[in-house]
């Protein structure tokens, strides 16, 4: 019997909308700006509410971006909203030098990351951009996995002082967590607990996992499921404690399997506490166009491959 | 308030401490440094509404400025360091190791009167256009002012930004463009050549005045002229005519001064042009 399940599906990127709308409501310091993506983001909602807090940045990312670091300066805390693509790599020297660096309080929410981004193909699918934020110091990389927890997400990165970066996708998605869920940064989530495997599984790749899990229950291995939401700050303490009760690990991430979240889990545990481990992740490969269940197929981030990868690990 | 002859001091001043700061570590930038002397001097001593014994990141109630092209940092920190900011000592420091004066301005080490890190050039225009748009949020009227080079008007944010300031209507901004035709490899107009600035900035949808950044009275006037410009729904931009290594006659007249230091005998010279009177750091 399945411990997860859902009733609806419903994208990330409308958990963001919905949360940013509300912290509008609650904070009159908030304010957003977008690069001609606002219905493709869910902010208009928020563009609509509070129009005198919303700027329309057009097609010019780098300027938004400098544009944000200086909001911050008496007080605002602004929100940029644009592909993942475009929030990263696009700009990545005007993150590093005048928000990173400066320490200024900008939230990167970047809608549309990785391949379930679908039929638009790899010009959009970045699957690099939780290494290159999460290589900037003093950058928290968050990556939640459905609607309700990007929502809280959403919320909780508003109260935070310091530049954040929230990652979250396009397709509609399984909806499996709670509602108006507390969500606390940096604060890794037990989903389902076991004793022969750790999936560590961050964003869409969550369900992935459960799913496997589900099958390999049923084959009588028992999955421990962590949630890593908040890859930086890594939740070390929690990945420590699975790893040594079931000696076994698994990563799974709709990334790079360099730079990513497996990545991460790899040098806490090479260093404090060697583990057999093997990663789902993208593996050096640009994506291409098609649906996203057929990419998560292609390209092995599907359940399938979570099975096969904990298979894997257990022979080890 | 200081009269320009009592300005002009203070920037001589200024150049001392550029020349003398950029041979003690043996890195730097004089020449750009020198040529913005005047305008830095005019800005602090006179133009801004700041509180440089009580620096706030927030600025509320005060003026903002903004450093893009922050290789400059040389003239900068000693117009802070002259103006309150900091202990004069602390010049001793730049550029060397545990210093609050990075070879490039960052708010990282905590260094008064320093809101951005700048020194990947094409950035500043964007932070000011953002910083000003705060100051409308906050129904707070002072004004936010930027210093640019004109090699850094190569990069392309800048022209995002400058489109994004008309539309936005951000009239609360004054940016400076240090027009001196001089970039690290040559002439501007050899290596990438701006065209007719004026006439694009006008495009562009701004105000635009042009000033000698070399005379006092004249950097004054520019000064004031474009306060009186702002709040009519326009962006304000200055274009400063400069002389790269202006006060020191070697450094003048070619690019060659934009980043090397003066070796003993070229600090001797230099200094021997550049009158004392406020007393080295």
């Amino acid at each position: 019997m399945a411990k997860y399940a859902y009733t609806e599906k419903k994208d990330t990127r409308s958990g963001f909308g919905a949360g940013l709308l509300e912290l509008g409501k609650q904070n009159p310091n908030v304010v957003a700006l977008c690069a001609d993506l606002t219905g493709s983001l869910k902010m208009d909602a928020f563009r609509d509410a509070f129009p005198e807090r919303f700027i329309q940045a057009g097609i010019a990312e780098a300027n938004m971006m400098g544009v944000a670091a200086g909001l911050t300066i008496g007080g605002k805390i602004p929100f940029t909203g644009t592909f993942a693509n475009f929030s990263t790599g696009r700009v990545y020297d005007q993150i590093r030098q005048s928000i990173a660096y400066s320490g200024k309080n900008v939230k990167i929410c970047a809608s549309h990351a990785g391949l379930t981004l679908g039929e638009d193909g790899a010009t959009h699918q970045i699957l690099e951009d939780i290494g290159l934020m999460k290589m900037l110091p003093g950058m928290t990389v968050i990556n939640p996995c459905d609607y309700h927890q990007t929502k809280a997400a959403t919320l909780a990165i508003a109260e935070h002082e310091g530049p954040v970066y929230l990652r979250f996708g396009r397709p509609k998605w399984p909806v499996f967590t709670p509602e108006n869920q507390t969500f606390e940064i940096g604060k890794a989530l037990t989903f389902q607990e076991g004793n022969d495997i750790s999936i560590f599984a961050t964003g869409h790749c969550v369900w992935e996992s459960l799913k496997a899990a589900e099958a390999l229950e049923e084959e009588g291995i028992s999955v421990e499921v962590i949630n890593i939401h908040t890859i930086k700050p890594l939740d070390q303490e929690a990945v420590l404690r699975s790893a040594a009760k079931t000696g076994r690990v698994v990563t799974a991430e709709e990334h790079q399997r360099n730079g990513g979240l497996g990545d991460s889990i790899a040098q806490l545990l090479a260093m404090k506490q060697p583990t057999p481990m093997e990663m789902v992740a993208v593996n050096d490969q640009f994506g291409e166009s098609g649906k996203p269940e057929e990419l998560f197929e292609k390209y092995g981030l599907s359940s399938k491959d979570i099975v096969a990868a904990v298979k894997r690990v257990m022979k080890r | 308030m200081p009269n320009h002859q009592e300005l002009e001091k203070i920037a001589s001043q200024v150049r001392r401490d550029i020349v003398r700061m950029v041979h003690a570590v043996q890195s730097g930038h004089p020449g750009g440094s020198l040529g913005c002397a005047d305008y830095f001097t005019a800005l602090y001593f006179e133009i801004l509404k700041h509180n440089p014994q009580n620096f706030e990141m927030d600025g509320e109630e005060k003026d903002l400025f903004f450093l893009s092209n922050g290789h400059i940092s040389p003239v900068w920190y000693s117009v802070l360091a002259r103006s309150g900011y900091f202990p004069l000592e602390e010049m001793s420091t730049f550029r060397k190791i545990d210093s609050r004066l990075q070879g490039h301005p960052t708010t990282h080490e905590g260094l008064p009167g320093v809101r951005v890190a700048s020194g990947s050039l094409g950035q500043g225009l964007s932070v000011a256009c953002g910083a000003a748009l705060t100051k409308k949020l906050n129904q707070d009227s002072n004004l936010v002012y930027s210093l640019h080079g004109d090699g850094e008007l190569q990069e392309g944010q800048i022209w995002e930004a400058a489109l994004f300031a008309a539309h936005q209507k951000v009239d609360n901004l004054i940016a400076t463009i240090d027009w001196n035709n001089r970039q690290i490899d040559g002439d501007v107009e050899d290596i990438l050549s701006l065209g007719n600035l004026r006439a694009k900035f006008e495009a562009f949808g701004w105000e635009v005045l042009e000033m000698d950044g070399n005379k006092m009275a004249d950097v004054l006037d520019g000064l004031r002229t474009a306060k009186d410009r702002t709040g009519h729904g326009r962006p304000v931009v200055i274009l400063m005519k400069t002389e790269m290594g202006q006060g020191v006659d070697f450094m003048m007249g070619s690019h060659k001064w934009h980043g090397i230091p003066p070796n003993d005998e070229q600090k001797e010279a230099a200094l021997a042009q550049l009158e004392e009177t406020l007393g080295d750091f």
